[in-house]
């Protein structure tokens, strides 16, 4: 497939473009929009791939490989470089000796995530140098860049992307093949590079500032940053995929597209500022390269035209620059709001989702409707501590069963904090199967150390469901498809020392409801593992259920398993036949009290 | 100079909006244009809306289309037509597929799910070329359900700028030997049917 173009996301492109880069380790762990990335790398069965526990252990795992010369890759949402922080840090200090790119997918406007954090301030605080593509054409360009700059100035190389790179597709002409320079990675004996003690880590300190000193010599040649002129009334300095749209609201301006984002290019940027009247930062999220132009003491305006929240596109380009007098008010076009009064719908829980059964339970037991449509703040009965995955989406109607969501793994700790400060309601704390490998594992040791008499949810839909489906430990899969060792919940929980373990049946209401009665009422702390298939990796779906219109009375009750499959329409509840799990569920028949649900 | 074009599909989680967008982008490269498309997905595998953006031109920037640009929409369920329909510029082209599946909040009774009448009014402050289709229908008759985006790229194909034979090559690329032929017969019906049903200005 050499030299054809190709129809490739921004993660497809950088999964190929390290191929061809000669990376030989790669390591991640599964967060939109950064996921496809090591799923696409796992297809290349000559280098080896992982799905870390977590993003730390990734980058752990990505600097040993790197000390041996190897050229590694560790990939990730943002977010997940908070929980890598540690490392990449460590990583800076000592530096690398095969190239380490570390990818950071960013998501503006929070499309999947729990904040909208700009990761470019990491490149800063961990003094490492920074590209940003702004297309898929430059997330392939620029990867070999990444890894010849991390060998040449001995550092990680942070990337950065955000959802509308990584997930977007664009025209890549893929030109360049396979070479791997180190085939015999060995590690060679250099305390002082790799043992951070003290006397060794504030020489190495010294080093990593002289690197940045040498980088931004580097970055005023790098070719990859790019000047583009035009009529010189307005400069633009852009980076990543607001370039796109700066292009589009101001074809006749001048540009500098900015590839490498850290350390900034001074020299460049000074004779791009003196030759232009006007000049203007677009950038999403923060005012990173506002503020550091700033610093250089050339005047500059960005964010005070541009919104800081959310994600930038052309229009919101275009009408801001109206507002600031940058383009003549003539531009402006009509455009309509949207249209009122439809019905919204949001993501659910899909037909035959093993999560169904237990928040319902857990919505009826903590009589979660009630206190959700309560007008004024109430005191939940059942205080539920929620996690990240697909189980979130509990937080909606008509389940309302969360409390809490903030990263992942915080529900267990949240679970027992609450509980030690004294609330009077039983807490319960909800996690899934791949989020608790994750960082779930360490909440629990700490709650049963401490001896909390909280109850934890362990949804074990054996995947990782909402990002597409990654094994973990738990699965017994690795990420090359390969069997492998199973982490088995149940003998980790023992082993931690938990007495009071249940495993329930996910689709079996009665016993979820007596389960989760009997560990809340016990002064003692719980786990309950709630074991069910995810209904999207279940092919064979057989007998879709049906409602008797003779024995159906519209009590409604089916309605609140929230089912996407159980619909209503000019006042008679159906089952829509094609979207029902069938015999996997069963879910609405043992609710039924009319028993008007049947195969 | 190659014709421009901006598309927009809109649908729910899991009736294939994203294959369809991908293979409309596979087809216009191969036909010598320069593509970007995204997607918009909601954080779960089913269920919710979803809005997939393809640009065709010379040179395309933005991946994202302008409010009020949209050329060709393309909507595999009927309310999640007129969500998007501030997209559409002045006399687009509209297809629907007739097909109705209530969220949430209508089959809880909290919301009504709008009537032919009121959707067809949010597209018409733009355009009266709305073309409505029971794909679903049709793709039953023709025996597999799940081809009803192909179908619905049928439909499209009617009014894009690229040749009969590219739509088959990338079309035969995408969907494995099982399903390949159901699939091009999806497509050709599709096509075909367009040429049919059209809402005049009543």
């Amino acid at each position: 497939m050499e030299n054809t173009l190709q129809l490739l996301s921004g993660n497809e492109a950088l999964a190929l473009g390290a191929y061809h880069a000669g990376v030989q380790v790669a390591c991640a762990y599964p967060g939109t929009p950064s996921t496809e990335i090591l799923e696409n790398l796992a297809r290349f069965k000559d280098i080896y791939a992982e799905w870390s526990t977590n993003e730390k252990v990734a980058m752990e795992v990505g600097m040993g490989a790197s000390y041996t010369g190897a050229r590694t890759m560790v990939s990730m949402k943002m977010v997940g470089l908070n929980v890598a922080a540690d490392p990449f840090m460590a990583a800076s200090i000592t530096g690398v000796i095969g190239g380490l790119v570390v990818i950071s997918a960013d998501d503006p406007q929070i499309h999947s995530s729990q904040n909208e954090q700009d990761n470019r301030h990491y490149a800063r605080l961990a003094k490492v140098p920074m590209l940003e593509p702004s297309d898929s054409q430059d997330v392939y360009d620029l990867m070999n860049y990444a890894f010849d700059i991390s060998e040449e100035f001995d550092t990680p190389v942070l990337f950065r992307t955000t959802t509308r790179i990584a997930h977007s597709k664009s025209v890549v002409n893929a030109d360049k093949i396979r070479v791997v320079k180190n085939l015999q990675p060995a590690f060679l004996y250099n305390p002082q590079k790799y043992i951070m003690l003290p006397v060794n880590a504030l020489p190495r300190h010294t080093k990593v500032e002289e690197r940045m000193i040498k980088l931004a010599r580097y970055c005023e040649t790098f070719p990859m940053n790019q000047v583009i002129w035009n009529k010189k009334k307005i400069g633009i300095v852009t980076s990543g995929v607001a370039y796109q749209y700066a292009r589009e609201a101001f074809p006749e301006a001048s540009f500098l597209k900015l590839a490498m984002t850290w350390p900034l290019p001074q020299k460049m940027i000074k004779s791009f500022a003196a030759k232009v009247e006007n000049l203007i930062v677009i950038e999403e999220l923060d005012p990173f390269l506002q503020d550091n132009i700033k610093a250089m003491g050339i005047k500059v305006s960005g964010k005070e035209i541009f919104p800081i929240v959310g994600e930038l596109n052309t229009r919101i380009v275009t009408e801001s620059s109206i507002g600031a007098g940058l383009i003549p008010e003539s531009e402006k076009s009509v455009v309509l709001p949207p249209a009122e009064g439809l019905p919204k719908r949001p993501p659910l829980l899909c037909p035959g989702c093993p999560h169904t059964g237990i928040y319902y339970t857990l919505n009826t037991v903590g009589q979660r409707t009630k206190l959700a449509e309560s007008s004024t703040p109430q005191e939940p009965k059942l205080i539920i501590t929620g996690d990240i995955g697909c189980y979130t989406l509990g937080a909606y109607p008509p389940h309302n069963v969360l409390d809490t969501t903030a990263c992942m793994g915080a529900g267990i700790g949240q679970a027992l904090g609450m509980e030690k400060a004294g609330v009077k309601s039983k807490v319960v704390a909800v996690i899934g199967d791949s989020t608790f490998m994750h960082s779930g594992i360490t909440g629990l040791v700490n709650a049963v150390y401490n001896q909390g008499h909280i109850t934890i949810l362990i949804l074990d839909n054996h995947t990782t469901a909402m990002t597409g489906h990654q094994e973990h430990p738990g699965t017994g899969v690795s990420a090359q498809g390969k069997e492998t060792y199973t982490v088995d919940i149940e003998s980790l929980c023992k082993g931690i020392g938990v007495k009071d373990l249940k495993v329930i049946n996910a689709f079996d209401l009665k016993a979820l409801r007596t389960g989760l009665r009997d560990s809340i009422d016990k002064d003692e702390l719980s786990v309950i593992i709630v074991r069910g298939a995810c209904a999207v990796q279940v092919k064979k779906r057989q007998n879709p259920r049906k409602i008797d219109v003779e024995k159906c009375t519209q009590c409604g009750i089916c309605l609140k398993l929230g089912c996407p499959a159980i619909q209503s329409a000019n006042g008679q509840v159906f089952i829509e036949p094609t979207l029902c799990a069938g015999d996997i569920c069963g879910l609405c028949e043992q609710l039924c009290p009319q028993k008007a649900i049947s195969a | 100079m190659k014709k421009s074009m901006d598309i927009l599909i809109t649908g729910v989680g899991g009736q294939g909006v994203v294959l369809a967008s991908d293979i409309i982008g596979e087809t216009a490269i191969a036909a010598g244009y320069d593509v970007k498309k995204t997607d918009t997905l909601g954080m779960a595998q089913r269920g919710g809306s979803v809005v997939s953006h393809i640009r065709l031109a010379e040179k395309v920037w933005s991946p994202l289309i302008k409010e009020g640009q949209v050329d060709l929409m393309l909507a595999f369920e009927k309310l999640e037509a007129a969500r998007w329909s501030h997209y559409l510029k002045k006399d687009a082209v509209v297809i629907i597929n007739k097909y109705e599946q209530p969220p949430p909040s209508v089959s809880l009774g909290k919301e009504k799910y709008p009537s032919d009448d009121e959707l067809v009014a949010a597209l018409k402050r733009r355009t009266d070329k709305i073309y409505l289709i029971d794909g679903n229908q049709k793709v039953k008759d023709l025996g597999n359900v799940r081809t009803l985006n192909i179908f619905m790229l049928g439909c499209f194909a009617a009014f894009a700028p690229l040749d009969d034979k590219f739509w088959r090559e990338s079309i035969s690329q995408r969907l494995p030997e099982p399903i390949r032929e159901i699939n091009l017969k999806a497509f050709a019906l599709g096509r075909k049917e367009i040429e049919g049903v059209r809402i005049g200005t009543n």
